[in-house]
């Protein structure tokens, strides 16, 4: 076991099934001698070379259309978008037809791709740079996006990513590379995608949640614990597609749910959940379902973003709403 | 072709300006940020890219350009924004994220907008080059002769859409000038990583016979004005689309807290002894009977301004909370 950040989980999985797996190659802006703008890989141009570890031109549709080339061709090409704010650059690649190719093949062609970006707000980084975009993304049937809340997590699903045999879209929020540490063991090991985690264990009420948020639900959860309020914390860890199961189990044992997501309201990964439980487990239900999320508007500059970012404090509000009815 | 003295020194007055402002911008960035690179906090908020070095680029074009000429700038807009005149006190607010900013303080450093002389900018690298083009068509369907600039780094070079609007610019023959400053990088990717030409301009001939292509060695600001000079013109006339590739020098990171680990040993120190301002400056003592008392005194309207800018900015409010809200269909 080894004491990492996030960021460092996801190198050493990145490294280790480059290591494994000679068809793994890694490309995208910034990404080799500089290791990234964020360091993600780190280490990985000097260990296998330009061969394997490619810094490409400014270039967003040119990198999603290169990926689905090479995976054409029986490679597993990772490829980086350097924020995820740029992906309406590569949005067709991705969307329009690395998601779509295994259906319109009638199933005969695979893509293992993986898109991995930076995403997320907390970290000032102005809008096009902060961006929860994993939505757009979750409506996209044929891809699957995978968005991890802890160094664990993020080694244990991204060599699943890297593994799969379909396009995954892998979101790493910027606030989670290096505000903690975690014990990650240093063999491989995966993480099956499509299925939730329970973060916390509780009777009261149903927290879903994912990628950052799971840090402020355990806040709140903890915060909550204090007056008597048992509250179960989920952790999607893939938000598409959704592991209805483990959540509907969840409500029906607690009777009531509050949804909780850093992305603006409209038409999210919320949105989709809240509609599940209200059609499969709104019997259970004691209380009508919370939703925790950013306002409708564009991502917010400067100061603005501390108070418009969901946090602890909002998620308790609803919990006791919902516990309170 | 000679240079007005009106010219020259609007030149070294609005280089010495973006220099200073940026010097500025270099030190207040810092200001109440620990670690010291923290775009989580302090005086200004955000990521931060500085011209600081590639004025030429800016003010060798500038200097042919009206206020209803258009200008779409990149993320690293200060000096194309200073050059075209735009509001010095309220753009630095904007940067401040203050609420007497540009954009209320909602667009930040990389979204600098000027509507009173048609500057626009975007984060999203390349996104201004249709976007000029755009305005270069509305220019031609108005029956206007403004122009309208595209500036760019040597890497946007490499998107689609310098492709897509150099195609379009050409076949509609519009008054579009594409701009690159090529500092030879993007990010950390050196030029001969990214691009499979010596130089932009090159490109030009592969996108007809009324795209023009220009290569301005040196940062050398004079060659600019003059390769500039014939591209604005071309484009008035209806002459068609220019590209005009700047050799220019980051003197900075690519961004404020770079470590810049992929530029050779001694880099900056060699570009920064061709300064582009300390040998304009000699120049226009030397070739062009400039008086050091002129010359200072240029320099200290420059700062005035700019030091005017900067208190505005400090000492305008931040916007309320419920401004996020303004503007979006809620
Ligand atoms: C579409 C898009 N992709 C990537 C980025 C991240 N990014 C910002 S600046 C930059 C490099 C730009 O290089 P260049 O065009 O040469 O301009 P310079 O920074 O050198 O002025 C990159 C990759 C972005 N802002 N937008
Ligand atoms: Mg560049």
């Amino acid at each position: 076991m080894a004491n990492l950040t996030m960021i460092q989980a996801i190198t050493e999985a990145l490294d280790q099934e480059m290591a494994k797996d000679e068809k793994v190659m890694i490309f995208g802006e910034d990404v080799g001698k500089n290791g990234g703008v964020f360091r993600a890989t780190q280490g990985l141009f000097d260990k296998y070379g330009e061969d394997r570890v490619n810094d490409t031109p400014l270039a967003e549709s040119g990198i999603g259309g290169m990926a689905f080339g090479l995976a054409m061709q029986g490679f597993r090409p990772i490829a980086e978008i350097q924020f995820f704010g740029f992906v309406f650059e590569v949005m067709d690649s991705i969307v329009g037809q690395m998601a779509r190719t295994r259906y319109r093949m009638g199933g005969k062609v695979n893509l293992p791709v993986v898109v991995r970006s930076p995403f997320g707000g907390g970290v000032h980084t102005p809008e096009m740079h902060a961006d929860n975009l994993e939505g757009l993304m979750a409506q996209s049937p044929g891809l699957k996006v995978v968005i991890p809340s802890n160094p664990y997590d993020a080694k244990g699903l991204l060599t699943s990513a890297i593994r799969d045999e379909d396009p995954v879209v892998f979101l790493e929020h910027m606030k989670l590379y290096r505000s903690f540490r975690d014990e990650v063991p240093e063999e491989q090991y995966t993480i099956p995608l499509g299925k939730a985690a329970i973060a916390r264990e509780g009777k009261d009420v149903t927290i879903v949640t994912y990628g950052y948020m799971v840090r402020e639900a355990l806040k709140a959860a903890e915060q909550l614990e204090a007056e008597n309020i048992s509250a179960e914390v989920i952790d999607l860890r893939t938000v598409s597609p959704l592991d209805i199961e483990t959540i509907i189990n969840s409500v029906e044992k607690t009777g009531r749910a509050v949804m909780v997501q850093e992305a603006q309201r409209q038409a999210g990964v919320g949105a989709t959940v809240i509609s599940e439980i209200s059609q499969r487990a709104i019997l259970s239900l004691k209380a009508p379902i919370g939703f925790v999320a950013a306002p409708d508007t564009v991502y917010p500059f400067g100061t603005v973003e501390n108070d418009w970012l969901p946090n602890a404090k909002d998620i308790i509000g609803k919990v006791k709403e919902a516990y309170n009815f | 072709m000679t240079i007005s003295r009106k010219e020259l020194s609007w030149m070294y007055e609005t280089m010495y300006k973006s220099r200073y402002y940026e010097d500025e911008m270099e030190k207040t960035y810092t200001e109440g940020k620990t670690p010291v690179f923290n775009i989580g906090s302090g005086t200004v908020p955000g990521e931060m890219h500085l011209s600081t070095g590639q004025e030429p680029a800016a003010i060798g074009i500038s200097v042919h350009l009206r206020k209803d000429d258009i200008v779409a700038s990149p993320h690293r807009p200060h000096h194309h924004a200073i050059a075209k005149g735009v509001d010095l006190k309220r753009m630095t607010a904007e940067i401040f994220g203050k609420k007497t900013g540009l954009s209320k303080g909602k667009g930040g450093h990389m979204h600098l907008f000027d509507p009173a002389v048609h500057f626009s900018c975007s984060g999203i690298v390349g996104a201004g080059l249709p976007q000029a083009a755009g305005a270069a068509l509305a220019a031609k369907k108005k029956n206007k002769d403004s122009v309208a600039v595209a500036y760019i780094g040597e890497g946007a070079a490499n998107t689609g859409s310098f492709h897509e609007s150099l195609n379009l610019a050409s076949l509609w023959n519009l008054p579009y000038i594409v701009v690159v400053e090529n500092n030879s990088y993007g990010i950390s990717v050196p030029k001969s990583a990214s691009t499979s030409v010596a130089s932009n301009d090159l490109r030009a001939s592969a996108y007809g016979d009324n795209v023009k292509g220009y290569y301005v060695k040196d940062n050398d600001p004079i060659a600019m004005y003059h390769a500039s000079k014939e591209a604005v013109e071309r484009a008035r006339k209806g002459e068609g689309p220019s590209i005009i590739e700047i050799e220019t020098y980051r003197f900075l990171g690519h961004f404020q807290g770079d470590a810049e680990g992929y530029r050779p040993e001694g880099e900056v120190e060699e570009l920064r002894e061709k300064d582009p301002i300390p040998l304009f400056r000699d120049l226009l003592m030397k070739d062009h009977s400039f008086k050091e008392d002129e010359l200072v005194s240029l320099e200290e309207k420059a700062k005035g301004e700019v030091d005017e800018a900067y208190a505005f900015a400090r000492e305008s409010d931040y916007p309320d909370l419920e401004e996020a809200l303004d503007n979006v269909f809620i």
